[in-house]
C-alpha cells in the first residue's frame, strides 16, 4: 500500500486492512477492489467527488453492507460482514453524516447508554442514570463543548450540536478506531475549525486512530496525517496531504478546479 | 419523595380495603390481575411495539394453573401454581418471541395476533384435552399445605394479587430505567445507533418481550384462579385487545398506567352495566375517543400534566403562563 504514514523509523502497526473490496448497487460500481491499510495512530482522510463510494466504505468497514468480494481485518482478525454491534464491539465505533441518536433521550442518556453497554451494566434493577462512568460522559460531552445541553431532549437540539453529540457518543465506547462520515457538515462554519481542534487532540489523547470522509480541502490539509482519494469505486492516489492535494490530476477530478 | 409517600399511602389504602368493603375484593382482585397483562402492554409500548395476541400469554398462565391443579389433585398449590405460570409463560414468550422481535409496527402485532389465534383453535378444537370451548376448572388450591374455605381464599387471593400487582408495577419502573429498560426505549427512535453501539435490537426487544409474556402468564394465572376456570376466550383476540385498550385509557407513558387504567375499566364495565343494561360498550367507545382525542397520555398522563402545571404556578407566574403556552402549542 502506498503512502504509509510517518516515514518514521519504526513501521506503524497497521489497525485495519482492507482487501479486495467490490460491492455494486444495480449498475452502480460503489466499489471496486478497494485495498487500504489504516495504521495505528493515524487520522486519514478520505476525499472524493459524490458517489464515488467512501460512505459505502465505511458500511462496509462496519458490517452495515456485506462486500461482493473482498475482505476486511480488524487486529488482524477477520470481521467481514460482521454485524455493526459485533465490529463495534470489537472496537470501531462510527459517527454519521446524519446524527444517529435517541432522539427521545436526553443527551446525557445517549451517552450513558453507550457507556452502559461498553461496560456491559445490565442489572435490570440498577438505573441507567446512575452507572459509575456518568462524571466520564459528562466530561465527554464538555470537551465537544455540549454538557450545557446534557438535559435536553437530543431530538431537540441543533443541527450542529447533535453532529458533536453524535461523534461523543461514538467516544464513548472508547474505540480504537473512529469512522467519522464529514465529521463537521452542519457545524456552523465559523466554528469548524475549533471543533476539529478540539475533536482531533481528543483522539490523539484517548489514542484513536482515525478515518474520516471530508470534503472540505482545508480541513484535510490540516488535520489529516495521510489521505486517499476515492474515485468511482477506486482509491486514485493515497499518501501524505502536501503531495496528493498538490497532484494535477486529483486536482482536477476531485476538487475540481 | 411526595410522589413516593403517595404511592405508598395508596398502598396502605389497598391493604385496608377488605376492612372496610369485603363486597369488592373480588373486582378488585380481577383489577390487579388485568393490571398485571397491562402493564406486559405498556412495556412493548415502551418500544413503540403493539401486541394485539397477547391474550395467548394470559391462556398460557389460566391453563397451566388448571392443568397442573389438576394433576397435582384436588387444586394444588397456590405458589406452585404461580410459580408454573411464570415457568411455562416464560417458555412460551421465548419461543413466540424469537419470531416476532424480527418484525415492527404493525407486522408485529399482526403476527402477536396470529399466533394468539391459533393457540385459541387448539384450546378449543382440542377438547378432550382442553375441554373445547367450555374450558377447564380450576379447583381452589391450597397454600403451604392449608386450606381455605371460599371465604377465606378470596381474601388470601386478594392480597396475593395486589402484592403481584404492586411489585410487578414497581419492578417494571426499574427496569425501564435501567440500561436494558432504556435501550428498550431506544428501538423506538433509533435501532441503527442501538446497533452502532454495540446492542442487537432484537435481543433488547426480546428481553422486553418475555418479561412481558410473564406478567400476561401471572396476570392470566391470576384471573383463572379468581374465576375458577379457564376458557379459550381467554386468548381470544378481543381478550388481547382490551389490554391494549386499557394500556391507551390509563397512559401509556408510565407504569402507573395499568393499575389506574384496569381500575377506571372495569369499574365502568361493571357499573355502566348496572345502570345502562348493555351499552356499556358504548360508553367505553366515547372515553376511548375522548382520551385519544383530548388526552393522548391517558388518565395517568393528564395528572402529570396537572401537578406540573400546579409546580410551574408555584414557581413564578410568568413561568406557568409559558409552560401554558407550551403545552398548547403541543
Amino acid at each position: 500500500m502506498s503512502g504509509a504514514p510517518h516515514s518514521a523509523a519504526a513501521a506503524p502497526r497497521i489497525l485495519l486492512e482492507a482487501r479486495g473490496i467490490e460491492i455494486r448497487f444495480g449498475g452502480v460500481v460503489a466499489a471496486d477492489g478497494i485495498d487500504l491499510d489504516v495504521y495505528e495512530g493515524e487520522n486519514l482522510a478520505i476525499i472524493g467527488p459524490n458517489g464515488a463510494g467512501k460512505t459505502t466504505f465505511l458500511n462496509i468497514c462496519t458490517g452495515y453492507l456485506r462486500p461482493l468480494a473482498g475482505s476486511v481485518r480488524f487486529n488482524a482478525r477477520e470481521i467481514t460482514a460482521q454485524p455493526p454491534r459485533t465490529i463495534t464491539r470489537l472496537g470501531i465505533a462510527r459517527a454519521f453524516q446524519i446524527p444517529q441518536l435517541f432522539s427521545d433521550h436526553t443527551v446525557l442518556e445517549n451517552m450513558l447508554l453507550a457507556a452502559a453497554v461498553r461496560q456491559k451494566r445490565w442489572n435490570l434493577l440498577k438505573p441507567l442514570a446512575g452507572i459509575a462512568e456518568r462524571d466520564e460522559m459528562i466530561a465527554l460531552l464538555e470537551l465537544v463543548d455540549c454538557a450545557q445541553y446534557k438535559d435536553k431532549r437530543a431530538g431537540d437540539l441543533p443541527e450542529g450540536h447533535r453532529k458533536l453529540v453524535d461523534i461523543a457518543i461514538a467516544l464513548a465506547l472508547k474505540p480504537q478506531l473512529l469512522l467519522m462520515d464529514e465529521p463537521t457538515s452542519g457545524v456552523a462554519s465559523a466554528d469548524k475549525f475549533e471543533v476539529m481542534e478540539i475533536l482531533v487532540a481528543a483522539l490523539a489523547k484517548a489514542k484513536v486512530s482515525s478515518v474520516f470522509v471530508e470534503h472540505d480541502m482545508d480541513m484535510v490539509q490540516r488535520y489529516a496525517n495521510r489521505v486517499a482519494v476515492w474515485s468511482t469505486g477506486k482509491i486514485k492516489r493515497a499518501g501524505p496531504p502536501k503531495e496528493v492535494l498538490e497532484d494535477p490530476e486529483v486536482i482536477r477530478t476531485v476538487i475540481g478546479v | 419523595m411526595a410522589a413516593r409517600l403517595s404511592l405508598i399511602a395508596l398502598a396502605i389504602l389497598l391493604a385496608l380495603v377488605p376492612l372496610f368493603a369485603v363486597s369488592s375484593l373480588t373486582f378488585l382482585a380481577i383489577v390487579y390481575a388485568k393490571s398485571l397483562a397491562v402493564l406486559g402492554i405498556i412495556l412493548l409500548l415502551q418500544a413503540g411495539q403493539v401486541s394485539f395476541g397477547h391474550g395467548m400469554f394470559f391462556a398460557t398462565g389460566a391453563y397451566t394453573a388448571a392443568f397442573l391443579g389438576r394433576a397435582m389433585g384436588g387444586g394444588g398449590d397456590l405458589a406452585l401454581l404461580l410459580v408454573a405460570s411464570v415457568g411455562t409463560s416464560l417458555v412460551l414468550g421465548l419461543i413466540v418471541g424469537l419470531f416476532v422481535v424480527r418484525y415492527r409496527y404493525i407486522f408485529f402485532g399482526m403476527l402477536n395476533l396470529a399466533f394468539s389465534m391459533v393457540l385459541y383453535s387448539i384450546l378449543e378444537k382440542f377438547f378432550h384435552l382442553t375441554g373445547g370451548s367450555d374450558g377447564l376448572r380450576i379447583r381452589r388450591p391450597t397454600l403451604f399445605g392449608f386450606g381455605f374455605d371460599r371465604g377465606q381464599f378470596d381474601l388470601l387471593l386478594y392480597y396475593v394479587m395486589l402484592v403481584l400487582a404492586l411489585a410487578g408495577a414497581y419492578l417494571v419502573w426499574r427496569y425501564l430505567k435501567s440500561p436494558l429498560g432504556q435501550a428498550l426505549k431506544a428501538i423506538k427512535t433509533n435501532e441503527t445507533r442501538l446497533e452502532y453501539i454495540g446492542l442487537s435490537a432484537r435481543s433488547v426487544l426480546l428481553v422486553g418481550y418475555v418479561i412481558s409474556a410473564v406478567l400476561c402468564g401471572i396476570g392470566g394465572a391470576g384471573l383463572g384462579l379468581i374465576q375458577g376456570i379457564a376458557t379459550p376466550e381467554y386468548t381470544y383476540w378481543t381478550r388481547s385487545s382490551e389490554f391494549v385498550f386499557i394500556a391507551i385509557l390509563g397512559g401509556v407513558g408510565h407504569v402507573a398506567g395499568a393499575l389506574t387504567g384496569t381500575f377506571v375499566y372495569e369499574a365502568i364495565r361493571t357499573y355502566a352495566a348496572a345502570f345502562v343494561a348493555d351499552s356499556w360498550q358504548l360508553i367505553l367507545g366515547f372515553v376511548l375517543l375522548a382520551i385519544i382525542l383530548k388526552a393522548p397520555t391517558g388518565i395517568v398522563g393528564v395528572f402529570e400534566t396537572i401537578a406540573q402545571r400546579r409546580a410551574a404556578a408555584r414557581a413564578t407566574p410568568a413561568n406557568a403562563l409559558e409552560s401554558a403556552n407550551l403545552e398548547s402549542m403541543k
